[in-house]
């Protein structure tokens, strides 16, 4: 049964807390600079747009951990949930401070925007469905849920294609930054598509031939 | 609405200018004497004549306004035309005034020292990407340029062409968020013969800043702050619509009219708030409800009479 077949290591708690605490230090750096009056004549934009940004890069790393296993690199496996969670936080403040430090939280113009603009559209949706995924992120989730959780965290290409499209959205023409992250994003995705079609086409062949490569989808 | 105060205004709001002229006349006669004003609106090199162009919000702190701009010459992000613009020489500086005009002229920026007594300005500032300023600018009506020019009969636009120096400006040194250089706006004529319509060479006193578009630059208050077009070096009067920058590079997003309009929203964003900008973090940030042609509907609304705002956005 899945949780007790590993040889995987578990890491530490200590080890999990850190990585979230160290990842939340640009949100709070800035959010204190913001609330000093340190963050130039825009502040809210500014912080807007830096949750925004540390939200797609700590998804381009969830979203990395696969590949450079697969490629040999380094096994960051059992942190990405860490990783993924981190993803879950900074969309949480990056719409909170949309809603609350930028519209003043005046729902009639949020909703008005955020239903005839496809910028936000596809940045909410990204968002909406970021947050079945946070809210099954526990071993519970995982046992009770069997093969629909991993069906449901696939949903995780969607939210790298839309992230990558409202990502893109967000400037006025395509820069370095746009498009590099996006296109990050895009191809991530995508390898992380391909690699589960391969995988499942190669399971189908012969189950026994690849013996508990991928111990968290086996199951 | 009746945020401007031009010279038909109330008693109330006379006694407030007359305060105002004091205390630029204090500022003066104190920078005279060589006391050392710390103030942000102390009296500049310009010696502009005040004008009763303004407006009751309070200007954007000189900080903000010269350090947060859109300047794609210099670079993508609101503060790099501060950082990037220090090689940038705006001194000599031509501008060529041609076109369908009766005396096609070159003045250089002693010319129209001598020609435009400079005044000041206080004028909103509205960007479309839906956050506001206010500037107080120093300048001359573009009307009386256009005045020594004599503008002919067939003349129904005015281009202005921003300088092309890829050496000094490294946002035009090619790459991907590049734009088509040299940047180009224009106006309709009548819109460029009101009187709200100015020519900056200045702001709070001094000469305008590199990154503000110095030595000279438009500035259209009813408009889009992108219709401003900054270090001008061709005013060009002509019979078509000029093809301008950011509405040939996204014709749905930025109307060739590019008026403040709330009720027309830019496609990604709503334009019926903004964001003021101003020195004040996170919990002094303030937002106000966007304005008809930006709060001077009264001056240049019957410009559209019967225009269809929202198909000529």
């Amino acid at each position: 049964m899945p949780s007790r077949r590993a040889p995987v290591v578990f890491p530490s708690r200590l080890e999990l807390w850190l990585i979230t605490l160290i990842g939340l230090v640009p949100a709070g750096l800035y959010f204190w600079y913001g609330a000093h009056n340190q963050l130039g004549a825009d502040p809210v934009n500014v912080f807007e747009r830096w949750l925004g940004l540390w939200g797609v890069r700590f998804l381009v790393v969830t979203l990395a951990i696969a590949p450079l296993r697969d490629l040999g690199v380094i096994n960051l496996v059992r942190y990405r949930r860490t990783f993924g969670l981190l993803v879950f936080w900074y969309a949480v403040m990056h719409v909170a401070t949309y809603g609350v430090l930028d519209q003043h939280l005046d729902l009639r113009a949020v909703f008005g925007e955020v239903t005839t603009k496809p910028f936000l559209m596809v940045g909410l949706a990204a968002f909406v469905l970021l947050c079945p995924l946070a809210a099954t992120s526990n071993r519970w989730s995982i046992r009770t849920l069997g093969r629909l959780w991993g069906t449901l965290h696939r949903g995780v290409y969607v939210v790298a294609a839309l992230a990558g499209v409202h990502f893109l959205m967000a400037f006025k023409t395509y820069t370095v930054t746009s498009v590099g992250y996006a296109a990050a994003l895009f191809v991530l995705g995508a390898a992380g598509v391909v690699r589960r079609v391969r995988h499942n086409g190669r399971r189908r062949m012969s189950a026994a031939n690849e013996p508990m490569r991928r111990p968290k989808t086996t199951g | 609405m009746a945020r401007l105060r031009l010279p038909a205004v109330s008693g109330s709001d006379i006694t407030s200018r007359e305060a105002w002229l004091n205390r630029r006349s204090f500022l003066v006669s104190g920078a005279a004497t060589g006391l050392g004003i710390g103030s942000a609106r102390a009296a500049g090199t310009l010696k502009a004549r005040a004008t009763s162009y303004t407006v009751k919000d309070p200007p954007t702190p000189r900080v903000d306004v010269t350090t947060y701009n859109n300047f794609y010459e210099f670079g993508l992000d609101k503060g790099d035309p501060v950082q990037n613009s220090g090689g940038f020489h705006p001194e000599p500086w031509t501008v060529r005034v041609d076109g369908l005009v009766r005396q096609p002229r070159t003045f250089s920026m002693d010319d129209l020292a001598a020609l435009m007594p400079v005044e000041e300005r206080i004028y909103r500032m509205r960007c479309v990407e839906a956050w506001s300023m206010v500037i107080p600018w120093d300048g001359f009506a573009l009307a009386a340029l256009l005045g020594v020019v004599e503008p002919l009969g067939d003349a129904k636009y005015v281009a202005f062409e921003s300088v092309l120096r890829p050496d000094e400006m490294p946002g035009q040194r090619g790459g991907l968020a590049s734009l088509d250089w040299p940047y180009v706006e224009g106006l309709r004529l009548d819109e460029a013969m009101n009187p709200l319509t100015f020519m900056a060479v200045g702001l709070y006193g001094d000469r305008l800043p590199n990154q503000n578009g110095a030595p000279l630059r438009l500035v259209v208050p009813w408009k889009y702050g992108f219709k401003g077009a900054k270090s001008i070096v061709r005013i060009r009067l002509v019979a078509d619509m000029p093809r301008t920058t950011w509405h040939s590079m996204a014709p749905e997003e930025y109307g060739f009219y590019a008026n403040v309009n709330p009720t027309v929203d830019h496609p990604r964003w709503s334009q019926g708030s903004e964001r003021v900008i101003g020195s004040s973090g996170f919990f002094g940030a303030g937002r106000r409800t966007t304005e008809m042609f930006n709060g001077y509907g009264e001056q240049v609304a019957s410009l559209y009479a019967g225009m269809d705002l929202r198909r000529w956005y």
